[in-house]
């Protein structure tokens, strides 16, 4: 059955995959891969940014002072988890088990709900102690480096919670199939994107 | 109450000059105009029907080619009205304030709001065509890409009248563009003026790798596709590693005013050559985004108008592939006046005279494509033979600038001006206007006026060495860019308004231009074949205008120049491919979602400039419900049947 595109159509020719069709499932897959290149000169962007202003604290506090590693790691178990928890929701697909699927996701978007909120905790209590994005060059590469990562987790959620709804409305099709594989790769994409913030920023700032 | 609106309004609105006054009634007529004729016309629903929610390429190619034509109007203005400014010593034309904020609006219109759309119509309206294609991989992107960058350009052009023009050059340094030193809002406009349009190029970049990658027609290899494809291919890899950079540097500046953190600023551990490095890392892959599928074009013509396929076509693709790599490491070339030590100097004075190799193997693969050709020289061929002097002089005057100890005379001065302006007009401005000649006829269905169009080329072209080659020379005297005037003493009178008269001479010839294409409409030459310049790629082989699903039945490649080798076969008396049946074609339904989201996108913006989080908020939001409502939305397609694409494909003369 064609299931090409993002619709239900049934294709009136009768067959799938015919000259000239293309799979657009595996387009836009491909499309994704593609995004995440740019995705990643973004944060390179940002890291190279760091790594050039993080000595600039102009006399104020600097993260050696102020980093609280325990929350740290923490939040990097909690997001490691949950790119295990999105795997397993993906193997669950796999099976066809689309109630394992839902539930797995909802757990990885729970996980990812609370590395978020272990995150603005952090930041309020960082204001707190007096380190602002408008302290110094170094913290404002560091607010805008973890921020955008987690402005990413934020958007993944979103994304995460419609593909749900939309897991319930119409099960496992190509269309959902391919929604929950890049969701996926996203969410895989964030982890790694973590692992360099937690080194760079964190464990090479205390150290 | 009446004092608060007054105040208000004088803030608001640009006020005090003459000019702008002009230009304020100018634009309130032209909209009058525009909706009075489309009511009385009763054409709002064909408006919305088939331009702003197609998904067609072909449609959303010609909306970038009619946008960027006006953006280049725009943008010619301001370039005439500094040249006025200029022609004589101690000019008072326009105030210094009045001329930064016009070289800073006409550098950034032509590169980002006149090349680059431009540039994305070409791709728009040939890619799929090239390679057998019935659309690119993902059309409601397409649209997306078009209307972000639209209203991108919008954000950008209302600063002329509204808030105050960004007026800190094209590239906006800081720590002049900093709130420190621009407290206006006009550096807001610029930041999401490009930013808005930005995201717009990004997704066209995605968009044409997968689709190049992916929907070429059965049996086109990649090194059997046609060079323009190739040149695309290149620049839109260029664009993805590129734009990002680009996207982080003005959120960086964004976020430096609006939450006043110090990236760029000059206390508390900011730092500026930061941001000066990070927007040439963006900045000098863009000039080779622009360029390289001018080569592309100049490739196509040279071949098509010779006659004979074209020459060295292996070094062509890895003249392209090659620039697109070497133009992330040239980027200190920009600023070797910083101070980064002969060694960094050295290591960029190097890479970027290393992409003259490259360059100039394709300027002799052009050559010798020409030699002993079957040559014709209708007014595309004109462009391509006048491009290669005009980028061979170029080429060498950047050959000379990128010599790191020479360049700290040539900085900053007028024979910079000159290099870039002869590379972007010669190799970038030349190329499209050649491509716009050469597709036209695919793209409309009816051929330009010829004779006109020759008027255009001369008066451009010799309009170009007298605007720009007294340029070098005003430099080597020591004349720096962005001066809005300068006394008698100095001795460069009589080149400045020599350089003046050459930048009318081109104006002229724009207008020629508008006269080539009005006068074509009237006396319209309908092009009957489909193929009126015996073409050798694929684009050829379908009507003109190209049904809206292209091909009736995908192409079957077996070599490169597929057309012109097919049309061998027929003129030696064998049989044609036979085609496969016809089929019902799968074809994506329009969409209203992209225009409404970058309207949202135009509303947030226009927010985040005023700092009124009442409307950038809202803005937001109907963004991120846009984009939800088109994931929940799983009815986006449907299917022509096969009696429709034969009574189409009746009408256009063809048999099925």
């Amino acid at each position: 059955m064609a299931q090409s595109g993002n619709h239900s159509v049934a294709n009136p020719a009768g067959h799938d995959e015919h000259e000239g069709h293309h799979d657009l499932e595996a387009l836009r897959m491909m499309g994704f891969w593609i995004f995440l290149i740019t995705d990643c000169i973004l944060f390179g962007t940002l890291f190279a940014t760091y790594v050039v202003l993080h000595n600039n604290t102009a006399g104020g506090p600097t993260g050696a002072e102020l980093f609280e590693m325990p929350g740290v790691i923490a939040e990097t178990f909690i997001l490691l988890t949950s790119s295990f928890t999105s795997g397993l929701a993906v193997l669950s697909m796999n099976r066809g088990d689309r109630k394992g699927l839902i539930g797995w996701l909802i757990v990885t978007a729970l996980l990812g709900a609370s590395f978020i909120t272990l995150e603005i905790t952090e930041f309020v209590k960082l204001v707190h102690e007096g380190a602002a994005i408008s302290t110094s060059g170094s913290w404002s590469a560091f607010y805008t480096l973890v921020g955008t990562h987690g402005l990413h987790v934020s958007v993944g959620l979103v994304w995460m919670i419609s593909i749900m709804l939309q897991l319930g409305r119409h099960g496992i099709t190509s269309v959902t199939r391919r929604k929950v594989n890049i969701i996926s790769l996203y969410w895989h994409f964030l982890d790694v994107v973590w692992i360099f913030v937690f080194t760079i920023v964190y464990m090479m700032g205390v150290m | 109450m009446l004092d608060n609106i007054k105040d208000f309004a004088s803030d608001f609105f640009v006020t005090g000059d003459p000019l702008i006054y002009g230009a304020d009634v100018a634009i309130v007529l032209t909209m009058i105009a525009v909706v009075t004729a489309l009511t009385y016309f009763k054409k709002w629903k064909w408006l919305w029907q088939d331009w702003i929610t197609s998904v067609d390429h072909k449609k959303i190619g010609i909306m970038y080619v009619i946008a960027s034509l006006l953006m280049l109007f725009r943008g010619g203005m301001d370039a005439l009205l500094m040249r006025t400014q200029l022609a004589v010593p101690n000019m008072e034309f326009l105030s210094p304030e009045h001329y930064n904020a016009i070289f800073t609006t006409h550098g950034v219109i032509m590169i980002l709001f006149m090349a680059m759309p431009l540039m994305f119509g070409l791709f728009n309206l040939v890619i799929p065509l090239q390679i057998g294609a019935r659309d690119v991989a993902y059309p409601f992107l397409n649209s997306l890409s078009f209307w972000l960058f639209f209203f991108g350009a919008m954000l950008f052009n209302v600063s002329f009248v509204i808030g105050g023009s960004p007026d800190a050059g094209w590239l906006s340094y800081p720590p002049l563009s900093e709130l420190s030193h621009s407290p206006g809002v006009g550096q807001d406009f610029y930041i999401w003026g490009i930013q808005i349009s930005g995201i717009g190029s990004l997704m066209t970049g995605i968009n044409f790798i997968v689709t190049i990658l992916k929907m070429r027609a059965p049996g086109m290899k990649l090194m059997k596709m046609p060079m323009f494809t190739w040149s695309v291919l290149s620049s839109c890899l260029t664009i993805i590693l590129a734009f990002p950079i680009l996207t982080v540097t003005l959120a960086l500046l964004f976020i430096d005013r609006y939450l006043g953190a110090h990236f760029f600023t000059l206390d508390s551990g900011g730092n500026p050559m930061m941001y000066i490095n990070l927007i040439w890392m963006w900045g000098h892959p863009e000039v080779y985004i622009v360029v390289l599928p001018a080569f592309g074009i100049f490739s196509e013509i040279a071949a098509t108008f010779s006659k004979k396929r074209l020459f060295g076509y292996k070094s062509m693709v890895f003249a392209l592939m090659s620039i697109s790599l070497f133009s992330f490491f040239t980027w200190a070339h920009h600023f070797f006046t910083m101070g980064s030590g002969a060694d960094v100097n050295a290591f960029f004075a190097i890479t970027t005279m290393l992409i003259a190799i490259p360059t100039g193997v394709k300027v002799f693969n052009w050559l010798f494509t020409m030699f002993r050709g079957k040559l014709s020289f209708p007014t595309p061929m004109m462009w391509m033979l006048g491009f290669i002097p005009c980028f061979v002089v170029g080429g060498m005057t950047g050959v000379l600038l990128s010599v790191a100890p020479a360049d700290f005379q040539f900085h900053n001065s007028y024979f910079l001006i000159a290099h870039f302006h002869q590379v972007l007009i010669g190799g970038v401005a030349f190329g499209y206007f050649a491509g716009l000649y050469y597709w036209w006829p695919k793209v409309f269905g009816f051929k330009l006026n010829e004779k006109i169009g020759k008027w255009a080329f001369w008066l451009w072209n010799i309009g170009f060495y007298v605007c720009f080659m007294p340029q070098y020379f005003l430099g080597l005297m020591g004349m720096t860019r962005r001066v809005s005037s300068y006394g008698w003493d100095k001795g460069w009178y009589e080149l400045n308004l020599t350089s003046t008269i050459g930048g009318f001479l081109m104006g002229i010839g724009f207008l020629f231009q508008v006269w080539q294409i009005l006068h074509s409409i009237k006396f319209m030459e309908k092009d009957t074949t489909g193929d009126p310049w015996g073409g050798r790629t694929l684009e050829w082989s379908i009507p003109s205008p190209a049904p809206m699903y292209n091909f009736a039945t995908v192409p079957r490649v077996s070599e490169k120049d597929a057309w012109w080798e097919e049309k061998q076969r027929i003129a030696q008396g064998l049989a044609p491919t036979p085609k496969p049946q016809l089929e019902p074609i799968h074809m994506p339904k329009n969409s209203g979602i992209p225009f409404i989201m970058s309207a949202c996108f135009f509303v947030a913006g226009f927010g985040f400039v005023f700092d009124w989080l009442w409307m950038a908020i809202p803005g937001l939001v109907g963004v991120a419900a846009c984009m939800l409502y088109h994931s929940f939305n799983y009815n986006t397609d449907y299917y022509i049947p096969v009696d429709e694409i034969k009574r189409t494909e009746a009408a256009a003369g063809r048999a099925v």
